[in-house]
């Protein structure tokens, strides 16, 4: 299934809901130009729900690693929220897990921009 | 093209990312049949994404006059999967450990690490050009057959 990007806003802060896989091709672009995109608008603080990805391969993570650097380079937060078990586990193996700030509850989420 | 001898599937495949979903599914097709359980069929199939995204991508670079080339066999003993591609060649050695802190925010370099972590084994081999990644998964405790 494709990645498919739903968006809106909670408080000042966007909350991107994906759904599908993010992999090389069609996916990880699609997340690119959205987190890109909203960067360049001077959105500061983006939380990538999860919720509904259960499959990202090698370039996915590494997309979702280029969003996170891209933030926080121009000032910005990207956060995850609802991590699905695979995508959990994968953020593991990978000791991604220790590079972003991961939230269960998408109000405690919100709660914790800056 | 597909050719498929005594339990083994062989594919000759163009250099592009229908290439790569079809090894994928194949791959997740063939741990299904053999009984792996979810967890293990989805290691299975990433791990022959990752391959497969390796020869098409870094290997082949999406040239449409290279081919690659994939086999598929369930020994009984294991599952044996094969993705070979024509480009300049692999050294894994030369790719950073992913899980080294000064490498963790690259955006690149976790796909060999991915297939070591869910496969038994993983070997390369250099073809002269090319490289061939045989990729490895026991069906039974190892030693049983011995």
């Amino acid at each position: 299934m494709a990645l498919t990007i739903a968006s809106r806003e909670v408080n000042g802060v966007t909350v991107l809901d994906l759904s599908g896989r993010i992999t090389l091709g069609e996916g990880s672009v699609q997340l690119r130009d959205a987190i890109r995109g909203l960067i360049s608008k001077g959105q500061k603080k983006i939380l990538l729900n999860l919720a509904e990805v259960n499959y990202i391969d090698s370039s996915g993570l590494g997309e979702l690693v280029s969003a996170f650097t891209t933030a926080k380079n121009q000032q910005a937060e990207v956060k995850l929220l609802k991590l699905t078990k695979k995508v959990h586990d994968l953020l593991q193996l990978t000791k991604l897990y220790t590079v972003f700030d991961i939230k269960d509850d998408e109000a405690s989420a919100i709660a914790s921009f800056t | 093209m597909s050719e498929a001898k005594a339990g083994r599937l062989s594919l000759t495949l163009k250099s592009t990312m229908e290439s790569v979903d079809e090894i994928e599914a194949v791959a997740e097709k063939l741990a299904a049949e053999s009984g792996l359980d979810e967890n293990e069929r989805f290691h299975v199939a990433m791990a022959a994404r990752e391959a497969a995204v390796n020869a098409i991508l870094h290997g082949n670079e999406y040239d449409p006059a290279k081919l690659v080339f994939a086999s598929f066999e369930n020994t009984g003993a294991a599952l044996v999967m094969t993705i070979a591609d024509q480009g300049k060649g692999l050294n894994p050695d030369s790719v950073p450990d992913p899980l080294a802190p000064e490498n963790l925010l690259r955006g690149s370099g976790r796909g060999i690490f991915l297939m070591r972590s869910f496969m038994d084994e993983v070997h390369f081999r250099q073809l002269h050009p090319g490289t061939e990644l045989t990729l490895v998964k026991h069906l039974a405790p190892a030693g049983k057959n011995s």
